[in-house]
């Protein structure tokens, strides 16, 4: 079986040769400040000149919105309902995202363990993924009903791929020597994958987690576009089809937020749970 | 050697299927004997068969011909004399040294015991890490990972330890220094050693007997007994017999070429 993997496991994150350069001897502080704020000062930069620009070229507003349009149209919807929208898409992308880990996981160890199983699923798999999940939808929708079941099918669908393969090459990726010593020692095969493999494969399968949570966004604001009441997802549609564009850059940020936090906590999650699969550097 | 054989090879045979159907011989017609408590080095070129003999023994392969026997028992499946280290140390990055030289009595029987943790406190004393037992593995240098892989492999106190290149990953000095602290773990702890290396002077030094392996498909093409004097230290280096055999291996190995 080749796979290919999205991944790369901790010990392939080698860094660049860092390169000094002798500066004057200026305030050592400010480099090391601006270092630490870039980021941050180049998002408020880019607010700054979006705001600048609309104003500047007297953009209309409902093609393109500045900041502060969109801070305040947001501030038309009273809050209890932008939470209400962003919570029916954070669960469905949760749901999702749970049954696609439920699912993927005893499905890459499946793989792992049997040619046989490998040869005959991973070709179903690979054409299951290989289906536009835009395309399919629609269809998926009209068999299951409107109800959270298909949007819930919907993210999984678009969530559960990366975590196979990757969860998979992991399980592969044991050094040989461990399964050697497995062997030798006469231990299960349930032990050699609960004791040797999946552990070793931990940097891969959080590589996989991280990918899914914004697959998972995704999915479920998809989900949203082609039948809901409620949701980010549903609210883009809505309020661009009476031109309400503020509100749905401002559904935007929200989703933007929503993703960013998911992604950020299985970051934490793998700090907490695995330190030891993460370069150095990163713990 | 008065003492019934530990391991003995008998007429052993090894073929492969190789990807494309056909078939390598990767040992052929192997015999030998190796006594209690004896340090044998099998020494070859690479491919030569080496870690396929150590499977052999570990009971991970089974020869396609002949048998290969442990206390005049054939080999049908691993068994428990044995301890094995590999080239790599291949620890487990998310347990500590302690956890690490304990993992074979957790992965064999799911838990462990109180009286191993403290066998292991004195492996990892006899391996001189006795102050590295809460350390993450990361924070040991190859030649320290090495010494746990060791401590590892005796934990389940086996009589037999096989030992595949233990030391040829490691840089120069620190590989002199790990065959030294092996000499002295082996002579604190007497096990029978099969030692697979593919250095001379680190077969003369460690080893009883050195069984010379000639390549593809790999057999005995002699089998040398060490006359350099124990205990063994930096001096045996210069003993005028360490470099009559290491030469006369040089010899025998380069001796195929003019064939
Ligand atoms: N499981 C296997 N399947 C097919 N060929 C193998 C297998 N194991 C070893 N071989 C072949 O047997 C020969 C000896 O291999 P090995 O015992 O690893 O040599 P060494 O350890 O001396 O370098 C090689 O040609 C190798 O390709
Ligand atoms: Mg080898």
């Amino acid at each position: 079986m080749t796979l290919q993997t999205t991944s790369a496991p901790a010990s392939s994150a080698a860094a660049p040769p860092e390169v000094t350069i002798p500066a004057k001897p200026a305030p050592a502080r400010l480099p090391a400040l601006l270092n630490r704020f870039a980021p941050l000062l180049a998002f408020v930069g880019l607010l700054i000149l979006w705001e600048g620009g609309c104003r500047l070229f007297k953009v209309p507003a409902f093609l393109l919105p500045p900041p502060s349009a969109i801070i305040s149209g947001a501030q038309e919807i009273a809050w209890p309902l932008w939470l209400g929208h962003a919570w029916a898409t954070i669960r469905v992308a949760l749901m999702g995202y749970i049954v696609a880990v439920i699912v993927s996981i005893p499905l890459a160890i499946a793989l792992s363990s049997s040619k046989l199983l490998s040869r005959t699923l991973y070709p179903i798999i690979v054409v299951v993924h290989s289906m536009p999940i835009v395309a399919v939808a629609p269809i998926i929708v009209v068999t299951l009903g409107a109800s959270d079941l298909p949007r819930v099918v919907i993210t999984f669908l678009i969530t559960f791929f990366p975590i196979v393969v990757t969860t998979t090459a992991g399980l592969l990726a044991t050094p040989e020597e461990l399964v050697e010593l497995s062997r030798s020692l006469r231990a299960s095969r349930f032990r050699e994958i609960v004791h040797i493999r999946l552990p070793f494969a931990l940097p891969y399968i959080f590589s996989a987690l991280k990918i899914a949570t914004t697959l998972s966004v995704v999915g479920a604001v998809v989900a949203e576009f082609v039948a809901a009441e409620k949701g980010l997802g549903y609210m883009i549609m809505f309020s661009t089809s009476f031109f309400k564009i503020n509100h749905s850059f401002a559904s935007l940020a929200i989703l933007v937020v929503v993703s960013l936090t998911f992604f950020q906590t299985m970051v934490l999650l793998q700090k907490w749970l695995a330190p030891w699969s993460l370069p150095r550097s990163e713990r | 050697m008065t003492d019934d054989p530990v391991i003995s090879f008998r007429n052993v045979v090894q073929d492969f299927k190789r990807d494309d159907g056909g078939i390598v011989r990767a040992l052929d017609n192997l015999t030998f004997d190796i006594g209690r408590h004896e340090f044998v080095a099998v020494l070859g070129p690479s491919g030569c068969g080496k870690s396929t003999l150590l499977r052999l023994l570990a009971g991970l392969v089974f020869p396609t011909a002949g048998s290969v026997e442990i206390f005049g028992l054939k080999v049908t499946e691993p068994r428990d004399e044995i301890g094995i280290v590999f080239q790599k140390p291949t620890l487990l990055p998310w347990f500590n040294v302690l956890d690490n030289v304990t993992f074979p009595m957790r992965h064999k029987y799911g838990r462990v015991t109180q009286t191993e943790k403290d066998r292991a406190r004195e492996l990892l004393d006899l391996v001189e890490l006795g102050q590295f037992t809460g350390a993450g593995i990361d924070q040991l240098s190859g030649g320290m990972q090495q010494r746990v892989a060791i401590a590892r492999a005796l934990l389940l106190d086996p009589d037999i330890l096989l030992m595949d290149e233990p030391f040829s990953a490691l840089d120069a000095l620190t590989r002199e220094e790990m065959s030294f602290e092996l000499l002295r773990i082996w002579t604190e702890k007497p096990k029978t050693v099969l030692f697979i290396t593919h250095s001379i002077p680190e077969a003369v030094l460690l080893a009883d007997r050195i069984i010379v392996m000639s390549p593809r498909p790999g057999a005995v093409r002699e089998i040398l007994d060490v006359r350099v004097p124990r205990p063994r230290s930096l001096a045996s280096l210069s003993d005028p017999n360490f470099n009559d055999l290491a030469n006369h291996i040089r010899a025998s190995l380069f001796s195929r070429r003019a064939a």
